[in-house]
């Protein structure tokens, strides 16, 4: 099942001599249990990428599509609620509230949904179980390490009904085999069923996915898809 | 041939160190730990082995039922370990690669469109990181196999790298030499260059 799919998404910041293109034409699908990632140079349109496929910009033209749902026809509400349930996020940094503990900070979501706390509280844990971080619980954020943390992060933007993760540079400020282990976890995620799509600048990431998108100028410009016949796709 | 015959024999005394062994014992342990990466025949074994009698690395020992003898590492031996433990490798003598002299040589070529070439690498460069990667996650091995498995993992990524780095310069340069060149797969052209 096609859980993302962007279609010819055009981004056009400012207009006159200041218009950037952050976006042009980019077409992108992503499947249940499949893990795509986004490589670039900086200023290649990655993150705007990522903010137009979670609904948090809007593209100028083309149309994004969340498990079947076209964003653009949504009401903002609806938007809103959309993003809230089913799509998490994961960052470079600044994941996690300091002044929770782990499993708090896994509950957070779904209290806002409006989720009973003790049923939130059931769902946190078993997130947290699956990731192998049950015994960090009643931890803070200060008390763990930094691929810890990220890890609570991706248990968090996991937790209950999300299915779509959509990660920018979540390995940026951890060594490369705490980075291995966040990538692990994340193919594991995809394995039990979740849909990340990742963007990062580092191949040694990106080969953990099943497709990795190459873009430069906010285009495609070329792809490889290991799910796919084995030869290498061009995807314009 | 000479560099591979040195890791072969360093590592049959870094394997004897631990304990006599005959040839086919040290075959199956210098496979375990390196994942199979590199693949012995027992011919490579026994003929390194007879090198190092001869240089006075190993010393033959009793011969078992079935007819195979276990070597020892000698103390000529022991200290020839200690010294490949503490000495780096040098980064010589490695065999021209084909990428970079391919590379120089779109340069050179006329008719050929080096970015072209360099997004093809690229694109197949990914595709054998992606391989890699999907192969050791599927392994689940202990660390020495893991840290093998690594070893290919980032030569394959500094490859990558190199290329996006080419792509920026020649990028730079193209606009400085103010031009596209013809389409990638054109065969070098037989056309009277400038």
């Amino acid at each position: 099942m096609t859980v993302l799919q962007l279609d010819a998404v055009t981004r056009v910041h400012g207009a006159g001599d200041n218009t950037v293109h952050a976006l042009r034409e980019v077409s992108l699908t992503a499947a249940t249990g499949e893990l795509v990632a986004v490589m670039g140079p900086s200023g290649s349109g990655k993150s705007t990428l990522l903010n137009v496929a979670g609904g948090l910009d809007r593209p100028t033209s083309g149309t994004v599509a969340v498990e079947g749902a076209d964003l653009s026809t949504l009401r903002l509400r609806d938007l809103v609620a959309l993003r809230r349930r089913h799509i998490g996020y994961v960052f470079q940094d600044l994941n996690l509230i300091p002044s929770l503990n782990v499993i708090e900070n896994v509950m957070l979501p779904h209290e806002l949904d409006g989720v009973r706390r003790a049923t939130a509280k059931k769902q946190a844990a078993s997130a947290l179980a699956e990731i192998g971080l049950a015994h960090m619980a009643a931890r803070y954020p200060d008390e763990i390490s930094g691929g810890q943390r990220q890890r609570v992060a991706i248990a968090r933007a996991l937790v209950g009904e999300r299915r779509l993760l959509l990660a920018d540079e979540p390995t940026g400020a951890l060594d490369s085999a705490a980075g291995d282990d966040i990538l692990a976890l994340l193919r594991s995620r995809c394995e039990a069923g979740a849909t990340v799509l990742l963007v990062t600048h580092e191949a040694r990431y990106a080969a953990w996915a099943d497709k990795v998108v190459f873009l430069r100028d906010g285009a495609i410009a070329d792809s490889t898809d290991l799910s796919s016949d084995g030869s290498a796709a061009s995807a314009r | 041939m000479h560099t591979e015959y040195m890791s072969i024999r360093h590592g049959l005394l870094a394997l004897l160190s631990g304990g006599p062994r005959h040839g086919y014992q040290l075959r199956a342990d210098f496979e375990a730990s390196t994942g199979a990466t590199w693949p012995l025949n027992i011919g490579q074994v026994y003929t390194t082995l007879s090198r190092m009698e001869r240089d006075g690395l190993v010393t033959p020992g009793e011969t078992d039922e079935q007819g195979r003898v276990v070597y020892s590492i000698t103390e000529a031996g022991r200290a020839e370990t200690t010294r490949w433990f503490s000495t780096p490798v040098a980064r010589s003598d490695r065999p021209r690669d084909e990428l970079v002299i391919k590379l120089a040589m779109a340069l050179t070529a006329p008719g050929v469109d080096v970015a072209a070439v360099v997004r093809l690498q690229r694109t197949a460069t990914m595709r054998a990181l992606q391989q890699a990667t999907k192969a050791k996650h599927a392994a689940r091995a202990g660390t020495a196999q893991r840290l093998v498995a690594d070893s290919a993992i980032f030569q394959i990524e500094a490859e990558q790298r190199w290329l996006d780095h080419c792509e920026t310069v020649l990028a730079s340069s193209s606009e400085a030499h103010g031009g596209s060149r013809p389409g990638p797969h054109d065969p070098p052209s037989q056309e009277e260059s400038p």
